[in-house]
């Protein structure tokens, strides 16, 4: 073992390795400190290697995990010393004791800049690389230029260039500004022809931090990551020292194929085919070898090829190809690439389609379920979790269920959270999903959290059909000898509630249903007694006539409490035996539980808010919020066979995470807030709070606690306080209602498809499926009641305008609970026009009346069908449609900058032809179309664009068709295309276009004068 | 995506070499360094090389008696930062012949000169081992 260059660190650090215990070590650190402090202290006296000695001291025992206070100075000024050693340490310790804000960092920014801008290399490594790991906001104002600089600069070695490059994506993290998009765009796609790996490498880095924050600026890279890609795994065009076992650069591959996956699409035909190539190559020619490196280097480029291949949205059989490869992974032996299969099978769920070949491994990832090996165990429960839909609900489900008893502790607490939503989103009847809560507590009461009973009880008080069974099955479990504190509570309070339901079955008496619960008493802690009071309160007030030796049982158990050191416990006590000698006041005060308003299931929420973001976003999680917003969420469930009243919970589509639907449950929180006032110690959390809120509205105000018989005495006083309760949650819920989601966003996509959703709150969906055929179209409205409870005086009132004949067939008044009624709308298109139709609809939820007004997707492009004509037809039919009013001219200012070929994109998605080569010009666009309408029939329209290379701003138009209606129509309307920012790629956009460019062209489209130069 | 950290671990739970990339105080890099020994060190050879531990992946290798722990974010690529840390281990036994975990520990400044050539703010900067050690060989002909 060759010995350190310094001595003395060597010689400590093997006293710190001989050190017997901690206390020891803890002695001999402390004396180290005691000895570099006074060192320090007269720093005069130090040559420049004993500083370096004693910093690095320094450095071992923070790295101990020992508080290192002082001699930050020391180590900070060595960064000015004019040797490369003392300087190296000096700049690496610096970078690992000190964070970005600390103040003596500050004083560095000028040596630091010194070196950067100084002649010396190895200096300029040193400075770039203490900025990349540690500089803040003020280094990148002051040091970006210079960065940028030596990045670009073809004079500097690749050694500090792949410094330069990472430095600079620092800097940019700290100070988005310092990056000129504008101008920074070229320089990027130029920095990717180098050929220097290890520039390449860093430069990749940073291309991946900049299309993470604004894909757009950076379309140009595409092209040049297709080819480093090809240079790679295809040609193999690398220096032996970058292969590793014989594998081109694994890791510059792997980062190039992620920088790919931050742009939204490929649209370039040409680079898409390459890329494919390259991929395919990747995904057929990796073979599993011996070398376990090797192996391992080979499968990293393997699974990032895979996630670009689902990323691109390649062609179904390539899909399946990977899936195909995903399902051998996730059953071979080595545990690594089994949990990485396991993973990404998880993120192919995302692309739709997929689900139905994926779940034909569904036994093959429950056997991964009890794996010896908890990373994959939890890998494959999120897989089960992400692909259970109501299909296959009931065996995953059960399957979990079954796992629960099995499961390391670790785990059982996420997986009851999972069981627990999974049972609520897709339950084919609300019995099994009661059935399934029930087996959960069960099993694993420890680790069901209260939310998870308060839903069961909120569900089961919305659906009356619902609740005999309900009340039934907690007395079975309560016939169990033992049973967990959870399922006391939750049984008690059912049967409390609907105990009396039972009244008729043998061994349901309310003295039988007592004893029952009263039997658990003795086992249960405060907080559970709590929930027994009320429930004997309301058995009690069910027996009518009353039974007088039940009266004399709970009445000796309130007796018992009412001197309870509890104060909750003894509150209750003390009331319910007050209001429970009242008689028949009972009746109201303690009546059955108001039904619960829709809120998002909290459960939901909770395992959302579990997942932690990262700094980066990440592509899959941006792709996963393009596909949320038009995700179909129509499923065809027929309805269950009348047996159960309850509808099939098809609409239930994973709610996504919007501020908005906190809405409902806000409004309740505040009125709890209220209802505590009045005096009700609401100790508990939220949820508990309104889940007993009601049930503690015999709680009076705290005067009456204290002379209880004023109280008994006084009927209007309680009376009035029920009414003051019982109205107060209603009139919070008002107004609470927020749609989900950009309702004009979903108006756009489905002017581009013809399913999807058209609106959505937290109570309704409202999806779209269209048909269109000529100048008929046929729409259908999927209205879906997303709560437990029916929505009533649902109204929907189409404002067709005069150029739509459209005929909406009946929409019933009330639509049940977890109910979808589809009505169909017929549309006739008689003459060209761009008004929209809309649709007024209406409905009320408890309190709450919900209006809006909402755009229909029939707009003109859905009756435009693809033309395809020859060039002698197009230019006959050109030349007769001689001038106005048939044929229009204009000069469109304005327009949003695109390349020909994403204007020709955007002509496909709107049902225009695109006639390459028609037009001699390459700067200008042929296209044609057919428009029906009743009164025009069938009638082709030519389109041509020319546009200017040097100004994109702006191009000349030309419309012509047999109809001069329908010639100016659609010449606005594709005004309106080109001006606008519509988006053409799923991608959200990124800022919503400033409404000074759209009103312009719009003003200038009514305003004659701008019109007639148009037209000339 | 990027490194969090890289950690040097023995058997014991000793660290030999803690490189951070992302700032944390003195308690917190104990407690996580804790968390993590007790969960990575248990496992055993048949299980696999990733841990989940709270919103990252630890990816881990063992080399006789020393880990190599490196904190990612979750959508890293795991195998090749498993390579990755082999490309350290290759690396440093290039430089010391046979590497082992007295070398780190006495070596401490030169194992950190190593990982600054290979990692920068949790990015790889360079992944040819010639190249990352060409600056360390250069100082020790001037020593």
């Amino acid at each position: 073992m060759a010995l350190s260059g310094m001595r003395g660190l060597s010689v400590f650090i093997s006293d710190v390795r001989n050190c017997q215990n901690k206390e020891q070590e803890r002695l001999r650190v402390d004396k180290e400190l005691g000895n570099i402090r006074t060192k320090f202290k007269n720093e005069k006296g130090l040559s420049p290697y004993e500083k370096k000695k004693y910093v690095w001291k320094m450095l071992y025992i923070y790295m101990l995990g020992y508080d290192v206070d002082f001699g930050h100075m020391e180590t900070v000024s060595l960064i000015s010393a004019p040797k490369y050693p003392e300087k190296q340490v000096g700049y690496i310790v610096t970078s690992c004791l000190l964070n970005e804000n600390h103040d003596f960092l500050r004083l560095a920014i000028n040596t630091v800049r010194n070196d950067i801008v100084g002649r010396n290399e190895t200096f300029q490594c040193l400075a770039l690389t203490m900025i990349g790991n540690i500089g803040g906001r003020e280094f990148a104002e002051s040091l970006a230029p210079d960065v940028q600089r030596l990045l670009m600069s073809s004079s500097c070695r690749p050694l500090v260039r792949k410094k330069a490059a990472l430095c600079l994506l620092r800097l940019y993290r700290k100070n988005p500004d310092v990056v000129n998009v504008d101008g920074w765009s070229d320089q990027m796609a130029q920095l990717l022809d180098e050929r220097d790996l290890g520039v390449l490498t860093s430069a990749m880095s940073l291309l991946v931090a900049l299309v993470s924050n604004n894909h757009d600026a950076y379309w140009s890279c595409i092209p040049k990551c297709t080819r480093i890609l090809e240079r790679l795994a295809r040609n193999q065009d690398v220096p032996q020292e970058y292969t590793y076992y014989g594998i081109p650069s694994p890791w510059l591959q792997v980062k190039t194929m992620r920088a790919l996956q931050y742009f939204p699409a490929i649209e370039d035909p040409n680079t898409r085919r390459s890329l494919f190539e390259v991929l395919q190559r990747i995904l057929m020619g990796t073979d599993v070898v011996k070398n376990v490196n090797k192996n391992n280097a080979s499968h990293a480029v393997l699974f990032e090829a895979l996630a670009l291949v689902m990323h691109l949205d390649a062609e179904k059989e390539m899909m399946s190809q990977c899936v195909a490869l995903l399902g051998k992974f996730i059953a071979v032996r080595e545990p690594n690439i089994r949990y990485l299969g396991l993973e990404n099978m998880a993120r192919m769920l995302m692309v739709t389609d997929m689900q139905d070949i994926i779940k034909r491994h569904q036994a093959q990832i429950i056997t991964s379920l009890k794996d010896p090996d908890i990373s994959i165990r939890r890998r494959a429960l999120d897989l089960l979790y992400g692909m259970c839909d109501v299909s296959n609900a009931k065996d995953i489900v059960e399957e979990l269920l079954q796992y629960l008893s099995t499961s390391d502790f670790a785990m059982r607490e996420e997986l009851s959270l999972k069981v627990a939503i999974l049972a609520e989103k897709f339950a084919p009847d609300l019995s099994w999903y009661v059935d399934v809560i029930l087996q959960l507590i069960d099993k694993a009461g420890d680790f069901v959290s209260d939310d998870i009973w308060f839903r069961v009880v909120q569900f089961v008080t919305n659906n009356e059909d619902l609740q005999p069974y309900a009340a039934l099955k907690a007395k079975e479990y309560l016939d169990k000898p033992a049973i967990h504190e959870t399922m006391v509570k939750v049984s008690a309070y059912l049967l409390g509630e609907f105990g009396h339901l039972l009244a008729r079955r043998p061994g349901c008496s309310a003295k039988e249903l007592f004893s029952l619960i009263h039997d658990k008493l003795p086992t249960v802690s405060p907080p559970a007694i709590s929930i027994l009071l009320s429930s004997y309160a309301k058995i009690l007030m069910h027996t009518q006539p009353p039974d007088p030796e039940l009266q004399n049982q709970i009445w000796a158990v309130f007796r018992k409490y009412e001197s309870c050191i509890d104060a909750e416990i003894q509150q209750r006590a003390i009331e319910y035996l007050a209001l429970s000698r009242k008689g028949a006041a009972l009746m109201d005060i303690l009546a059955e539980m108001p039904k619960f308003p829709e809120r998002q299931s909290s459960l939901i929420k909770k395992a959302e808010d579990a997942e932690t973001d990262t700094a980066e976003k990440s592509a899959i999680k941006l792709r996963a919020q393009q596909q949320t917003s038009n995700a179909l969420v129509v499923t065809d469930q027929q309805p269950l066979n009348g047996t159960s009243p309850v509808g099939p919970l098809s609409i239930v589509k994973v709610p996504s995470m919007s501020s908005d639907m906190d809405a409902g449950d806000h409004g309740l929180t505040q009125s709890n807030g209220s209802l505590s006032e009045m005096g009700q110690h609401a100790t508990t959390p939220d949820l508990l709070g309104d889940l007993l809120g009601p049930v503690a509205i015999e709680a009076p105000p705290s005067a009456s606690v204290q002379s209880e018989q004023n109280f008994v005495s006084d009927q209007e006083v309680s009376s009035s306080v029920v009414d003051v309760l019982a109205l107060a949650p209603a009139e919070e819920l008002t107004s609470a209602v927020q749609p989900i989601g950009n309702i004009a966003e979903r108006f756009q996509n489905l002017c581009l498809k013809d399913s999807g959703v058209l609106y959505e709150d937290p109570y309704i969906q409202i999806g779209i499926k269209a048909e269109w055929r000529m100048h008929h179209g046929r729409l259908i409205l999927f209205l879906g009641n997303k709560n437990t409870s029916p929505l009533v005086s649902v109204l929907a009132l189409i404002l067709s305008p005069a150029h739509l004949k459209m005929e909406l067939s009946l929409v019933p008044e009330i639509i049940p609970p977890r109910a979808q009624v589809q009505c169909p709308l017929e549309v006739v298109n008689i003459r060209p026009s761009r008004d929209v139709a809309v649709l007024d609809f209406s409905y009320k939820f408890a309190t709450s009346l919900v209006n809006v007004k909402l755009r229909l997707p029939a707009v003109l492009n859905k009756f435009l069908q693809p033309a395809s004509v020859s060039m002698e037809e197009f230019f006959n039919q050109w030349r007769s449609l001689s001038g106005p009013p048939l044929k229009l001219q204009e000069v469109v200012r304005g327009v949003r900058p695109m390349t020909l070929l994403e204007m020709a994109n955007l002509f496909t998605n709107y049902r225009l032809t695109v006639l390459p080569g028609l037009d001699p010009n390459p700067n200008n666009l042929a296209a044609c179309t057919t428009f029906c309408s009743e009164s025009t029939r069938a009638m082709l329209c030519l389109v041509r664009i020319e546009t200017d290379p040097a100004d994109r701003s702006q191009l000349r138009m030309t419309i012509a068709s047999g109809d001069p209606m329908l010639t100016f129509e659609l010449k606005e309307f594709i005004k309106e295309l080109l001006v606008a920012i519509l988006m053409t790629s799923p991608a959200p956009a990124p800022t919503p276009p400033p409404a000074t460019e759209l009103a312009i062209p719009a003003a200038a489209s009514t305003d004659p004068g701008a019109m007639l130069a148009g037209l000339l | 995506m990027g490194i969090r950290f890289i950690l040097m671990v023995n058997k014991q739970g000793q660290t030999r070499l803690a490189q951070y990339y992302e700032y944390l105080t003195l308690e917190q890099r104990r407690a996580l360094e804790g968390e993590i020994v007790r969960k990575c060190l248990a496992r055993n050879e048949q299980q696999c090389s990733f841990v989940e531990h709270r919103n990252y992946k630890i990816v881990y290798r063992r080399y006789a008696s020393l880990f190599f722990l490196v904190g990612v974010d979750n959508d890293e690529n795991e195998l090749a930062i498993l390579e990755f840390i082999h490309l350290i281990v290759e690396t440093m036994d290039q430089h010391f012949g046979n590497v082992c975990e007295l070398d780190i520990m006495f070596h401490l400044e030169k194992a950190h000169f190593m990982l600054e050539e290979m990692v920068m703010n949790g990015h790889m900067v360079e992944t040819s081992k010639s190249n990352i050690l060409a600056p360390i060989q250069l100082m020790e002909k001037a020593v």
